[in-house]
């Protein structure tokens, strides 16, 4: 669920490419050699470090990667997926998922799911984030106490949700007929069923938001607090004028991560309501699951196609974080 | 004064009402079998069983071991591929290192469930289906990536006489490795450590393609197959799902603040 600075790796070998800088001095043929010669050692034993970390790229994303590739391009069934003799099919598997009736439904969900998701999550990070920032007694404990949802096993969390959300014996429904209101089929209603997977989802990620939101107005000096006080600023003026702006990039990293994570989700809604009822809940991530995995006729060709697809729905997202990113550390 | 007990007092309610569903899995763990329909729901165990949780003794303990089996190996190889590579890109100044930073974030950014996909493939063909160990190495690709930004970010920041002063002492970049930088970022080994067995023990993707057939299956397919079987042993399944929280717990007891910094890692300047 994180992901690192990418500017450090990118930065140290910029500026250390400038370190070794061009002797001043003018050097013999002699001790040129040697320096280069010395210079070329060190960039060996630099690869020899990362050559494991190469290899291990190469072996297990880089060749899974291409086995995908491989599976979306070719007509694949039981026994030539053990043979690996498919015969290619071109983009055959491509255009079949494109025009599945399931592919505009499935994509609408992942978009809902997506942006319902981390506009609700960051609002309540946020507000939660607000809220913990003027410390107080236990708020250190309680914050940490948040953490729990984020770090509990997937499986653990949605098998919970699903219980609590069961039509007869739920506690939710229990607590809309304590409010007087009628039961509702939360993961059996074809109308409920995504909203359902979104609540669940929006509980796990709350955390994470408020974290990096924390941290992010930890980093805002509480001086400009103290002179827009003094200036006669309320309290929603201070939000509105300091907190937010200020925030800003901590805001658009803390949504563009949320914004790839989330559109990856499998297993919550796997576990849930397995994309159903129908295809109620479906999103790009279950439905290749189910093409490749979920019946006893394996569709590999069209479950990898649907992954490509994400992939590069992700990419995309992905890229812009990278560039933001890139841009608040320049 | 008042002021401050106000918050206290809104902030345990905030935190009792995001942690109903974790309460609520340990009282329907506690929960007797006959009771578990009963409408309206007890809100408390008043009648608290442990049957629940003899059967998680009975049925889940091989899965547990598995489970822990498979986060210590993945921690290994994570650490094992990523301290070293994070060493020469922090310190040794490879040239073509940005460029392997950026295929690192970008590989963080691809589905699980893809990879999952291209896995199956390759451990079909090559007859590694359903080994503990093929599930180690598909675990340990959430975790590399992260491993070496972590310890690259944390290896850029130390300070460069303690390796030049290793390097008069005639020690080469192995010793100043293993003897020196290595011992000093300890707190990027914890938290390298702590996130890749968290994440390897609460794998449900890769389990259930890669290892839905072996001897020897993780807690989260023995928590997907008591979903599937029983159906009607919820007590069972919480107790399960209570017992596979305990290591997230411990950790959020024991180690707070790399959990803390894990998260953040990627997101804030500091």
């Amino acid at each position: 669920m994180t992901t690192v600075r990418a500017d450090r790796l990118q930065r140290s070998p910029a500026t250390s490419r400038a370190t070794p800088a061009e002797p001043t001095e003018p050097l013999d043929p002699a001790a040129r050699t040697r320096r280069r010669r010395q210079r070329r050692r060190s960039q060996l034993t630099a690869w020899a470090f990362i050559a494991p970390l190469v290899g291990y790229l190469a072996a297990f994303y880089l060749y899974p990667l291409y086995r995908n590739l491989d599976l979306s391009l070719h007509h694949y069934t039981v026994r030539s997926f053990v043979d690996n003799d498919a015969p290619f099919s071109g983009w055959a598997n491509y255009s079949q998922v494109l025009h599945d009736p399931t592919f505009w439904p499935a994509m609408r969900n992942t978009m809902v799911f997506t942006l319902v998701s981390i506009l609700l999550q960051y609002a309540a990070g946020l507000a939660l984030a607000v809220f913990f920032n003027r410390g107080f007694r236990l708020s250190g404990t309680l914050r940490a106490l948040f953490l729990v949802p984020w770090l509990l096993p997937l499986i653990v969390s949605s098998s919970t949700w699903a219980w609590m959300l069961n039509s007869e014996s739920g506690v939710v429904n229990y607590g809309l007929h304590l409010v007087g209101l009628a039961p509702v089929d939360w993961l059996t209603s074809p109308s409920w069923a995504l909203t359902s997977v979104i609540v669940a989802n929006i509980w796990i990620g709350i955390p994470f938001n408020l974290v990096i939101l924390y941290s992010g107005l930890q980093n805002i000096p509480g001086e400009l607090y103290e002179a827009a006080s003094l200036d006669g600023a309320g309290t929603w003026q201070q939000f509105r004028r300091i907190t937010f702006p200020l925030l800003r990039p901590v805001s658009a990293i803390t949504l563009l991560l949320g914004l790839v994570y989330t559109l990856k989700v499998f297993d919550l809604i796997w576990i849930m309501t397995k994309g159903g009822p129908g295809n109620a809940s479906s999103t790009l991530a279950t439905w290749s699951y189910r093409f490749g995995f979920g019946s006893l006729l394996p569709q590999f060709g069209p479950g990898a196609a649907v992954g490509n697809i994400l992939i590069l729905i992700a990419l995309v997202f992905g890229l812009l974080y990278i560039r933001v990113q890139r841009r608040q550390n320049a | 004064m008042t002021r401050s007990r106000t918050r206290t007092a809104v902030g345990v309610v905030l935190t009792a009402l995001m942690l109903f569903p974790v309460y609520w899995m340990v009282n329907v763990s506690l929960t007797p079998q006959q009771d578990m329909r009963k409408d309206p729901p007890d809100l408390f165990p008043l009648h608290p069983t442990f049957q629940g949780y003899q059967a998680v003794l009975n049925d889940q303990l091989p899965y547990l071991l598995t489970s822990l089996l498979i986060g210590l190996g993945t921690v290994a190889l994570t650490l094992a591929v990523s301290a070293p590579a994070a060493y020469a890109l922090a310190r040794l100044r490879p040239r073509g290192g940005g460029v392997l930073g950026m295929v690192l974030l970008i590989a963080q950014m691809i589905p699980g469930i893809v990879m999952a996909m291209g896995f199956y493939g390759i451990f079909l063909n090559y007859g590694l289906m359903n080994t503990w160990w093929g599930l180690i190495v598909a675990d340990s690709t959430i975790a590399v990536p992260f491993g070496v930004m972590i310890f690259t970010a944390f290896m850029s920041g130390i300070p460069d006489e303690l390796t030049a002063a290793a390097l008069i002492d005639g020690a080469g970049s192995v010793r100043t490795f293993w003897s020196v930088v290595l011992p000093v970022s300890r707190n990027a080994l914890v938290t390298v450590s702590l996130f890749s067995f968290l994440w390897a023990w609460s794998d449900f993707v890769f389990a259930n393609t890669l290892d839905s057939g072996g001897s020897m299956q993780p807690i989260t397919l023995g928590i997907y197959r008591y979903i599937g079987n029983n159906n009607q042993e919820w007590n069972a399944i919480m107790a399960t799902a209570v017992v596979a929280s305990i290591p997230a717990a411990l950790l959020l007891v024991l180690a707070q603040r790399y959990v803390a910094a894990g998260v953040t890692a990627g997101a804030v300047k500091d």
